[in-house]
């Protein structure tokens, strides 16, 4: 049985569709994270969840219940927002007790459960303080108290550690992480944008694009077979380098050509039928390495060479000035401005899609 | 709470014109305090800083009638002093005629015009000395010129207070004004809080209205208000000048800018909070109570403030929902009739005065601690 089931969702604010309609089960004790550009929809299809935005159409189910309807105290979830959203002008322990106080808990078992929350957190030195005493990693590990407090059955993150400093968000990323490995039958919702977070946390990335799902998989999944050209670019930093192509070779013998006049042979399943059209070449930076004379697939002028001592990032003029080119290749590589440079790759490393942007399937090496 | 920032910018112009703002208020506040502790006739003939420092002035005494004169050896005697006890006052000079006051130094024997030889110490003791006896009805005027010290009297507040209905005054217009404050301030939240987070139909409709409100004279909806109020008092058998017709009219009056102001400002409350809350389990009065009511006190007390001054100072509602009596003339309305009636009298109306003003100073300075700003600090992201 699914912990979150959402079945054709939908949500529009007016004439504004927002999420067109998302299918998904999301298991219990499941990590998953949705992912996606500015919106995309994420943080609404998080709210829907969460109960904080009506549904427009569509059916949400936690638990096996259908809680369209139910408010969202009574959904078993808990959220963390992005701003803390801390109570200002109460304490910390009244923070997390709120949500039991409100439920008319008894004393000795609000203490309780505050106490063993503010335990796993590191915040019981810290319990009598006001949340403007806090640094901001400690607001946001009292916001995640008082989530755990509530003993949800879904946690929903929105964008937890956007707020924070780069150091203190490595470390209450591995905080979560490690929650959520103490609680393996908690089922975790985290929307993000960083795909840092997205790839280290998740046993499942839903990557989103205009309230669409594009792709649900594992973080590798996404990496190594992203379902289309969206999904490639946005997965990975940076970004996939895209070429056109034209499919020259099906089945056992797939093969493009590039503009520069290349041809390769690529891992990639492609039916006969497609053979003849248009398509694009993906290939990642960290794939690309500077080429030997003769077997370049891009060649151009270096337009940058940013060297950031374990790696060197080069750009190289791709003929699209928005779009160069880019290599992530050894640090110790000595490079310059202006030169020309031809760049080539395994053939294991390529990646084939349509004219549509679909990927064709890649063979697994 | 933009506002209560910003202390950094502005530099010597803000600070000269707070200066000069604090004068304006101050000084005049502070000559009213002064005059209405000074002696009545005093009040009459000089300005209130004299009151402040030790001042020479001219002035006129009277000896004893000639029966009290005392016979010592051949000579008649009459002595005394000019001063009342302890005054601390200190005579500078001494004459014997009205046009020159300042004829002869302390300790100097004067010659009067009946004879007499006159000497006046600095302490106000004097002594006339005659070898003939004194004669006549009353007794001598004695000029001098003397330096008094200081002197402040609470003779007119107690006067104020008791004689001439200040008292009860005082206590019609508490009566008024805390009921016509605390009053609005409730129905007021209340209405602020649906208006800015609960989601219902005509909701920026009933908003406009609101601020529409704003902008009625209420020298235009007094008297419809008074004729409402009586007939459906009519029905109740409630007369026509109570205190609750004044309670409900002051709340009706101030009802718009309070739902305005509370509005912006509740309206202004991060939404993730009440989200929160309502992920915790909070129903929109759970909400309201423990959470928008403790955030919202700088709103609240700086409109507290404003309805309390508003309704004190008040003269015009009060005249037409109250009577004249004395259990239901209001403080504004006491000071209006002894300005007729004792127009004159400046301690009268100086100390009354005072006494309308204490209150609203109170009240500002005791709600003037809600008035802060980092209220949120902790909350959210800022």
């Amino acid at each position: 049985m699914a912990a979150v089931e959402l079945s054709d969702l939908k949500k529009s604010f007016g004439a504004v569709h927002v999420i067109k309609g998302v299918d998904l089960d999301i298991q219990q004790g499941e990590f998953v994270v949705f992912v996606g550009p500015s919106g995309c929809g994420k943080s609404t299809l998080l709210r829907l969840i969460a109960g904080l935005e009506d549904i427009s159409s569509g059916e949400l189910k936690i638990g096996g219940d259908v809680v369209n309807d139910v408010p969202p105290s009574k959904r078993g979830i808990a959220m963390v927002f992005q701003s803390y959203a801390l109570y200002p002008h109460m304490t910390v322990y009244n923070n997390m007790a709120f949500g039991m106080k409100l439920a008319r808990a008894s004393k000795d078992e609000i203490e309780k459960r505050v106490g063993a929350a503010a335990d796993i957190l590191q915040l019981t030195p810290l319990l009598s303080r006001l949340p403007r005493q806090l640094s901001g990693g400690q607001r946001q590990r009292v916001a995640i108290g008082r989530a755990i407090v509530r003993d949800p059955k879904v946690f929903l993150f929105d964008e937890p550690l956007s707020n924070l400093d780069a150091a203190l968000r490595v470390a209450t990323r591995i905080q979560i992480a490690k929650l959520s490995e103490s609680m393996p039958d908690t089922t975790m919702v985290y929307v993000t944008h960083d795909q840092v977070e997205a790839m280290t946390l998740a046993d499942r990335i839903v990557v989103l694009n205009a309230g669409l799902v594009e792709q649900v998989g594992s973080p590798m999944e996404l990496y190594h077979q992203p379902a289309n050209l969206f999904v490639a670019r946005f997965i990975g930093s940076p970004a996939m380098n895209i070429a056109p192509c034209t499919i020259e070779g099906a089945n056992g013998q797939a093969r493009v050509k590039v503009e520069t006049g290349a041809s390769v042979p690529v891992p990639a399943d492609i039916p006969a039928s497609a053979v003849g059209h248009k398509g694009t070449l993906g290939v990642r930076p960290e794939d690309l390495r500077v080429a030997k004379d003769g077997d370049a697939i891009f060649r151009g002028k270096t337009l940058l060479v940013e060297n950031l001592g374990e790696v060197a990032l080069i750009y190289i003029d791709s003929g699209d000035e928005n779009e160069p080119i880019i290599a992530k290749v050894d640090g110790s590589v000595d490079m310059e401005r202006d030169v020309e440079v031809g760049l080539t790759a395994a053939p294991e490393h390529f990646h084939v899609f349509d004219e549509n942007g679909r990927a064709f399937p890649r063979q697994r090496a | 709470m933009a506002g209560m920032a910003g202390s950094k910018q502005g530099g010597w112009p803000v600070h000269v014109a707070v200066i000069f703002l604090v004068i304006l208020w101050v000084l005049p506040t502070f000559g009213l305090l002064v005059s209405s502790l000074r002696d009545k006739d005093l009040l009459a003939v000089s300005g209130w800083w004299t009151a402040l420092t030790t001042t020479e002035r001219n002035e006129v005494g009277r000896a004893p009638p000639p029966e009290e004169q005392a016979q010592e050896d051949a000579e008649y005697v009459i002595s005394g002093n000019l001063f009342e006890a302890d005054s601390g006052a200190r005579v500078a000079r001494f004459g014997v005629s009205i046009q020159r006051p300042d004829e002869f130094p302390v300790g100097e024997t004067a010659e009067m015009r009946s004879g007499a030889l006159l000497t006046v110490n600095e302490d106000g003791s004097y002594r006339m000395v005659s070898t003939e006896p004194f004669e006549g009805a009353r007794g001598q005027r004695l000029f001098y010129t003397a330096a008094f010290p200081p002197d402040f009297t609470l003779a007119n507040y107690e006067e104020v207070l008791t004689s001439e209905g200040i008292g009860q005054s005082f206590i019609n217009s508490l009566t008024v004004t805390i009921p016509a404050t605390i009053i609005p301030i409730l129905i007021a939240a209340y209405a602020a809080y649906a208006l800015a987070w609960m989601k219902f139909p005509g909701r920026a409709l009933l908003l406009s209205v609101v601020v529409g409100l704003l902008v009625v004279p209420l020298q235009m909806s007094l008297i419809p208000l008074l004729k409402l109020y009586n007939d459906v008092g009519a029905i109740f058998g409630v007369p026509s000048k109570t205190y609750v017709g004044i309670w409900l009219a002051h709340t009706g009056f101030g009802m718009p800018l309070a739902i305005y102001l509370l509005r912006n400002y509740i309206a202004g409350l991060p939404g993730e909070i009440m989200e929160s809350a309502r992920i915790d389990g909070a129903s929109d009065f759970d909400i309201f109570v423990r959470i928008v009511l403790p955030l919202s006190m700088p709103a609240l007390a700086a409109f507290a403030i404003f309805q309390f001054l508003w309704v004190w100072n008040d003269l015009l509602v009060a005249m037409v929902f109250l009577g004249n009596g004395d259990d239901q003339l209001v403080l504004t309305g006491r000071l209006r009739e002894l300005l007729g009636s004792r127009g004159g009298n400046w301690e009268i109306l100086t100390a009354s005065a005072f006494i309308s003003i204490v209150v609203p100073l109170l009240v500002f300075f005791s709600l003037q601690r809600f008035l802060v700003r980092g209220l949120l600090a902790g909350s959210v992201k800022g």
